[in-house]
């Protein structure tokens, strides 16, 4: 792996908590690595597996769900069922060859600024592990 | 307006130097310049200002942008200001789209070189999804003019008499069996020593007979349905054992129990003692009294005594009824205030301070009891009472101990619970009040006097011959066995002195902060709210929207959302009401427009998306299509909240929650995924 490989991490983060949790990690001035791409959702449950797929097909090196902690969420269960896609999601991509640590999912609730950073932090060491994503990349899409 | 092709306009702020000394603004301009559909890309200070806002305005206007894209602060700032600017220039307001590029971006990253990059990308991103959002119809709903106000203490109490005041109908709902809460239980009050009883019982009494109130005590919520405007509750209200509508107050059947005078009494902290049919406090509202189902012998043994229970024989008015049930109430609402309190630090997770098993070594709230003139001594500070409540001694020297259970990381609580220091120094005051003798001394890690009259209360205290010790003590123990010594060692180090000492005394009151309720997660359930880190309930805002939560129509009053005294609770009551008063006043509430929509020609009818959305807001309904009888999802716009569950469930994408559908959120992908 070339020292110079910087991974490209999308995140998919839930309005509420995660989102929340983000921004209050900015208000805190708490300073991360700016691997990550933040794309905002209303709710984890939001997450089609296949937005994974497509980011990772794209090129990006690692994925991150984050949304409210279980029995928190702001619309009573869609983390529940973001959990159980993820799950699943996970499982197949390793299958077929992909590094499971790019496929990551958290819970980051509004006041967790700090825990946001740790996250951040913990998944771009992972992306930066499996090295640059390489597998079924396909050209990019003028949508 | 013509929105076929995408004329988007991109503004990025400075936000003073908050973003433009750390991403090179200028930069991202000339970036953002060369991307489709981009027709106009400018910089300035601060956009959410007049002169900005009227930026955007005159390019919608002379310009003809239908697409607005402002790369500023946290759309969960500033997104309702630019959708506010939006309209008024007579764009559709959700033809706007933001790039968080400050809590996000600027203020995350050190590398400016890597932020201007990302800034571009982020920028980018909400380019390629303005070019593919849509109008959306803004919805209003009727608001019905009522509150349910969850907690009647001070806080509970006073939303309720401001919005009943004004007009509307309140449903309060108390869990104990009175009004009043912990304020009911304090003596005197800082820094005015006005005596809390006196402020607080006619307002208690008013809660119970405002015309527009409909109080219940010893009651509970169970379930909370619905949205802003249009909430129902389902309320249980707990069996008394005592019909509330012959019970006269009179009190012959409390004396009449077989076990009067043998229970703790939880309104005097066990420091008292009642009966099993029992009125909290002799100025409890309403003044009915009720049976414990624990304690009373006829109820949880099925036997009261060979007569059978003294208490029924003994009430003229027939009002005792051993069978009586819970009854369950709905009521519908429009808003919702929680002022569901706190609770005290349970002192006995501080071991090393001996609290438990040594009856001179008491908390603040005890300490109230204790003094107060209601209370089991009659306002004598009585120690070392035998069974019956006789004999006792009173102390000759007083420790009292600030910051226990609070700024203590041992025990999880960091913060500051606000009100120790004061309800120490008055508490120091009411003993050198009742013993002029007694000598009196404080241990302090900071002196916090920080409120209206609160420094010169202080100083007034210190006068009165009250000693401040810098030091945190590490033991606190009794000095020997013997029941008849009734010496308390306090260890300590004097830290302006760095002298260490063991200080003696008869008296040790430990000043306890306050906490998150123990019954905290029941009510988050209730009302999906959320919890900062120290366990209280979290406000939308910090400082902008400190009443409201993130659930619209449901609102925050006194010590829930954190430690506070009395008159900051009843400002934030008065706060809290205000606020659902906007809503019940105006009798109308914008409902979400970002809803989901089923495309039925794309829908196979598998109901999927029934299955997951948590509102029951999908139903399948027939549809015909060209004779033929098929079932397609139908959503209900007014339950819909948006989540967008049903869309990740969906198998065709014909289900997809507005402004986040499939085809506005892969382009995001698109950009975002490519590593720079």
């Amino acid at each position: 792996m070339s020292e110079e490989f910087e991974p490209n991490i999308v995140a998919f983060l839930c309005n509420w908590c995660s989102y929340a949790g983000a921004d209050l990690a900015g208000t805190s001035r708490m300073h991360y690595l700016p691997n990550i791409k933040i794309i905002r959702v209303m709710c984890s449950g939001r997450v089609n597996p296949l937005f994974l797929v497509n980011a990772l097909q794209q090129g990006a090196d690692g994925v991150l769900i984050s949304g409210c902690h279980p029995g928190d969420c702001h619309y009573l269960e869609g983390n529940f069922f973001a959990r159980r896609r993820f799950m699943l999601a996970k499982k197949l991509l390793e299958q077929i060859g992909v590094d499971p640590g790019r496929v990551n999912m958290s819970w980051v609730s509004a006041s967790e600024g700090a825990k946001f950073k740790d996250v951040i932090d913990e998944t771009v060491a992972k992306a930066k592990a499996a090295g640059p994503m390489e597998q079924f990349r396909r050209r990019q899409i003028n949508w | 307006m013509n929105d076929s092709r995408p004329k988007i306009g991109v503004y990025v702020c400075h936000c003073g130097i908050n973003i433009g000394s750390v991403v090179d603004v200028p930069a991202v301009i000339e970036y953002v310049k060369t991307l489709p559909g981009v027709e106009i890309a400018r910089e300035y200070t601060y956009m959410c200002s007049d002169p900005g806002q009227n930026l955007v305005k005159d390019d919608i206007r002379n310009e003809g942008l239908n697409r607005v894209i402002v790369a500023s602060c946290s759309p969960r700032m500033h997104e309702p200001t630019f959708r506010k600017t939006l309209k008024e220039a007579g764009l559709n307001p959700y033809f706007l789209e933001m790039a968080n590029i400050r809590e996000q971006d600027s203020w995350v990253h050190e590398d400016h070189a890597a932020a201007t990059k990302k800034a571009k990308q982020l920028v980018e991103a909400a380019v390629a999804k303005a070019s593919v959002l849509e109008a959306l119809e803004e919805k209003e709903v009727d608001v019905i003019p009522s509150c349910l106000v969850i907690g009647a203490g001070i806080a509970g109490i006073q939303s309720a008499l401001d919005i009943a005041d004004a007009g509307y109908k309140v449903y309060v709902v108390e869990k104990t069996p009175s009004v009043g809460g912990h304020m009911s239980q304090l003596d005197k009050t800082f820094p005015t020593l006005d005596c809390s009883a006196c402020i607080l019982t006619p307002k208690m009494v008013d809660v119970a007979n405002h015309p527009n109130i409909e109080l219940m005590t010893y009651s509970q919520v169970e379930e909370v349905t619905g949205f802003v405007g249009n909430f129902k509750a389902k309320i249980r209200k707990r069996a008394r054992y005592v019909d509330f509508d012959k019970c006269t107050g009179c009190g012959i059947c409390a004396e009449n129990c077989r076990l009067a005078g043998k229970i703790p009494s939880e309104f005097d902290e066990n420091i008292g003692k009642r009966g099993a049919v029992y009125l909290p406090f002799p100025q409890a509202v309403p003044a009915k009294y009720t049976i414990d189902p624990e304690r009373c012998l006829q109820l949880s043994k099925g036997k009261c005594g060979k007569e059978g229970p003294a208490c029924a024989e003994a009430c003229t008015a027939g009002a005792i009824n051993f069978e009586q049930e819970d009854e369950i109430v709905e009521i519908d609402c429009g808003t919702i205030i929680v002022a569901t309190g706190y609770d005290v630090f349970d002192a006995s997770r501080k071991p090393e301070y001996g609290w438990t098993g040594n009856d001179n070594i008491i908390t603040g709230l005890e300490f109230e009891r204790l003094v107060s003139a209601s209370g089991p001594t009659g306002g004598k500070p009585l120690l070392g009472r035998d069974k019956k409540g006789e004999g006792g001694y009173l102390p000759k020297k007083v420790a009292f101990i600030h910051c226990v259970g609070s700024r203590d990381e041992s025990v999880g609580n960091e913060y500051c619970s606000r009100v120790c220091c004061m309800y120490l120094a008055k508490q120091a005051h009411l003993i050198r009040d009742k013993l002029p003798e007694a000598e009196i001394t404080v241990f302090y890690m900071d002196v916090r006097a920080f409120g209206k009259g609160f420094e010169e209360f202080y100083d007034r205290v210190r006068r009165e011959g009250v000693q401040y010790v810098r030091g945190n003590p590490s033991e606190i123990y009794k000095k020997s066995p013997d029941p008849e010594d009734h010496t308390v060692v306090v260890k300590v180090e004097d830290t302006l002195t760095a002298t260490p000492m063991d200080y003696e005394c008869d008296l040790v009151v430990l000043g306890v902060g306050l906490e998150p309720r123990k019954d905290v997660r029941e009510i988050i359930d209730l009302f999906k709210l959320s919890q900062s880190t120290d366990g209280f309930f979290l406000e939308a805002h910090p400082k902008l929207r400190p009443v409201d939560t993130a659930s619209d129509g449901i609102f925050l009053a006194g010590c829930c959302q954190g430690p506070k005294d009395i008159p900051d609770t009843v400002a934030q009551a008065k706060g809290a009401a205000s606020s659902a008063l906007i809503l019940i006043a105006s009798g109308r509430v914008k409902v979400e427009a970002q809803v989901s929509f089923v495309t039925s020609s794309e829908c196979r009818g598998c109901g999927f998306c029934v299955e997951v959305c948590p509102f029951g807001a999908i139903e399948l309904v027939d549809e015909n299509r060209m004779g033929n009888i098929v079932q397609v999802a139908l959503v209900n716009e007014a339950l819909c909240k948006g989540c967008g569950s049903c869309a990740a469930a969906c198998l065709s994408g014909a289900i997809q929650p507005r402004s986040f559908k499939d085809e506005q959120i892969l382009p995001q992908i698109a950009v975002l995924g490519v590593r720079t």
